[in-house]
């Protein structure tokens, strides 16, 4: 059993790449996917914190987290599709009509 | 100081992604072209999408999925404490389980889940 | 077996009532008549209804669910200010929607979500509760900016704010984890024990500033502002009324109990942040509002800006200075929703006037449409004896007995610089000639209540602040204790 600091780097390290891949990527697919690795990576986080702490609130949060990110993911590709709808290429360059 | 092995990781994950997209920036030529920008297909002219194209309607379909695939996990975890729970976590399932219904319904009314 | 916990409703009174007031809309919403007039009227109900509980549950505090929602004072106050915004949200749509072709029941149902998640954030006593308020309030939000589906900037809108404030959630998230890794708990009062036994935790300070980074998104706060320009001038006139109004003030009011209740350990550390946050935001909002002829362009750069005074308010900390924060996100409601529904009701013939030409003249013909706009405007400037002066007074006085003389001084230049553009548009009103394409006012009943609710805010704040300050003040008492 690896010591909790190794999960806890390991969500670091998740969440960063996270937050680079919101900010580097142009695809809001691809933005997107990264924005719900910075969020498995604070899930992560709290499991770990949780298990160090020895309650299960953590874990509690965690099921929280996952059931608004389904909604989070469910508004999202809608508003994608609806927005691809009205134009056919995916970019977030392309959304030059208001600049970035 | 328990935390500094966490806050190194941070620093050093933040300082290789950044070298990783900073030194090409600062030292590689960019030079773009369409010719370049152009998906590679064995020196072919691209004739359509690489992913090819789907209808809209299986997104629709996934979006309604993933939404009511997620609550299962509370379902789950109820069903695991079911007898312990006794009446009231039964009749709190009745109260989660009809609001799910009420979306249901309105999806269903809405032809949300026509194919067609 | 284990035992029942208690369930105690009664602390959620009146969200719940806005969120069944939703689920009913929605109901309504599939069975006839299929014209959607009288789901407005269902809404603005329910929302009535919330707000007359919440002015009735005064005094009353109760506390549920182990703490996690707490229906105290401070909750109620915001409570009545978000109930004001969804109303006169709800008034202004009746009419604008019908207009632009886009009737629908989800509309309505969508709106009350999101006031239901305000009020969420308003009563939150635990991060958790914060993270589904702030979801639900703008996932709901994410969806009404890009109501128009055939308008390309009002889908670009939709997508730019839903991809920056998911963004905004992860740091939030993040934050929450790491604050409940340093101190156990995700509960305010028992995260302020745990804080103030370890003070000066790196975890802390780290979580602190991710929760920052989160909030200063919701807040549109400089340097996370960029998103707030684009969504207000692509999204529908009344959805931006709301996210201009009610998010904000849903927001602040989680904002200031976590940082006042949860995190007073760290109150060196995040007082002189938000110092220079306010500062740079109050300044950066002003001077490039200068530059904007778009009319709901400029209101966005003016909200940025009235976001870096409010933050003065919050750095003088206090009684006062907290106090002063409520008061003025009360005034800045009732003028805001003021200012961007005057906007929606006057038309072009090819779309929305919202170019600063298009306004030339109008006094001549819409003499009192040009007179409420401009008292709006007036207000913003703060010129007395209309709200927005009292606010700005409070704000400011309470800064300079806490000793904040620089960023004071900084605030009133702002003020100085941001008169300019405010009266441009009131110059335009009253002392040009109409130029190009014609425009026209919109009759609207419903929009004409909301101006009229809006304006007898403003000047009621305006010439009696009294008692109102003193609401704000007991509201914020017990959080400082």
């Amino acid at each position: 059993m690896a010591p909790e600091s190794w999960y806890l780097a390991l969500s670091a390290v998740l969440f960063c790449i996270g937050v680079v891949g919101v900010i580097v990527r142009r695809n809001p697919l691809v933005i997107f996917m990264s924005i719900e690795v910075m969020l498995n990576a604070a899930n992560l986080a709290f499991v770990a914190f949780g298990h160090r702490l020895g309650t299960a609130d953590g874990q509690a949060v965690v099921f929280f987290v996952m059931a608004v990110a389904a909604a989070e993911v469910a508004v999202g590709l809608a508003i994608i599709v609806a927005i691809f709808r009205l134009r056919r290429r995916l970019s977030v360059d392309d959304l030059s009509l208001m600049r970035w | 100081m328990e935390y500094l092995p966490i806050l190194l990781t941070f620093a050093f994950a933040a300082g290789v992604a950044g070298a990783l997209l900073g030194i090409p920036l600062l030292i590689a030529p960019r030079r773009l072209s369409p010719v370049k920008l152009a998906p590679f297909e064995c020196g072919k002219d691209p004739i359509a999408i690489s992913e090819g194209r789907f209808p809209i309607k299986f997104s629709t379909v996934a979006i309604l999925f993933i939404i009511f695939d997620i609550e299962l996990f509370f379902l789950w975890l109820w069903a695991m404490l079911f007898r312990r729970l006794g009446w009231f976590g039964f009749v709190e399932m009745l109260v989660f389980l009809a609001i799910l219904m009420l979306g249901y319904l309105y999806i269903w009314r809405k032809g949300g889940l026509e194919w067609e | 077996m284990i035992p029942a916990p208690p369930v105690a409703l009664g602390a959620l009174l009146p969200a719940l009532i806005v969120f069944g007031t939703g689920v009913l809309v929605l109901l309504l919403d599939l069975v006839p008549p299929r014209t959607k007039d009288h789901l407005g009227g269902v809404a603005l109900a329910g929302i009535v209804i919330a707000l007359l509980g919440s002015i009735s549950l005064w005094n009353h505090e109760t506390r549920a669910f182990r703490d996690m929602v707490l229906l105290d004072n401070y909750a109620l106050f915001f409570h009545v200010v978000i109930c004001y915004a969804a109303a006169l949200a709800v008034l202004l749509s009746i009419d604008y929607l019908r207009r632009n072709g886009v009737e629908s029941g989800e509309y309505y149902a969508l709106l009350l979500f999101s006031t239901a998640g305000m009020m969420l954030l308003a009563s939150a006593g635990d991060l958790l509760i914060v993270f589904l308020g702030i979801e639900l309030m703008s996932l709901s939000l994410y969806v009404l900016a890009g109501l128009f589906k055939m308008r390309l900037a009002s889908g670009e809108a939709s997508m730019k704010y839903f991809l920056l404030g998911a963004f905004a959630t992860g740091f939030l998230l993040y934050g929450i984890a790491l604050i409940y890794g340093a101190t156990g708990s995700t509960n305010f009062d028992r995260i302020a024990a745990a804080a103030a036994a370890r003070p000066r935790d790196t975890l802390v300070t780290i979580g602190l500033g991710l929760l920052l980074v989160g909030f200063g998104f919701k807040i549109s706060s400089v340097p996370f502002h960029m998103w707030a320009p684009d969504v207000y001038e692509g999204a529908p006139t009344s959805v931006t009324a709301l996210i201009a109004t009610g998010s904000k003030a849903a927001a602040f009011a989680a904002l200031i109990r976590v940082l006042t209740v949860a995190l007073r350990a760290a109150q060196p550390d995040w007082s002189v942040l938000l110092w220079a946050v306010a500062a740079v935001t109050m300044t950066a909002g002003n001077v490039i509002a200068i530059a904007q002829s778009n009319l709901k362009r400029m209101l966005a750069y003016s909200s940025i800006a009235h976001v870096g005074y409010m933050l003065v308010g919050l750095v003088a900390g206090g009684v006062p200075g907290a106090g002063a924060v409520l008061f003025y996100l009360l005034a800045y409601t009732f003028t805001t929703a003021g200012a961007f529904g005057a906007i929606l009701l006057v038309e072009r013939s090819d779309g929305e006037a919202v170019e600063v030409g298009d306004y030339a003249g109008l006094a001549r013909r819409h003499p009192v449409l040009a007179a409420t706009l401009g008292l709006f405007l007036l207000s913003l400037v703060g010129i007395p004896p209309l709200a927005g002066f009292v606010g700005k007074f409070y704000l400011f006085g309470s800064a300079v007995r806490a000793g904040y003389l620089w960023l004071t001084v900084i605030g009133v230049l702002n003020s100085a610089i941001a008169a300019y553009y405010y009266l441009r548009v009131i110059v335009y009103m009253y002392m040009r000639e109409p130029e190009g394409v014609e425009v026209r006012l919109v009759p609207s009943f419903a929009g004409g209540v909301a101006l009229a609710i809006a304006l007898v805010g403003i000047v009621l704040l305006g010439v009696m602040p009294a008692p109102f300050a003193d609401l704000a003040q007991v509201a914020v008492a017990p959080l400082l204790r």
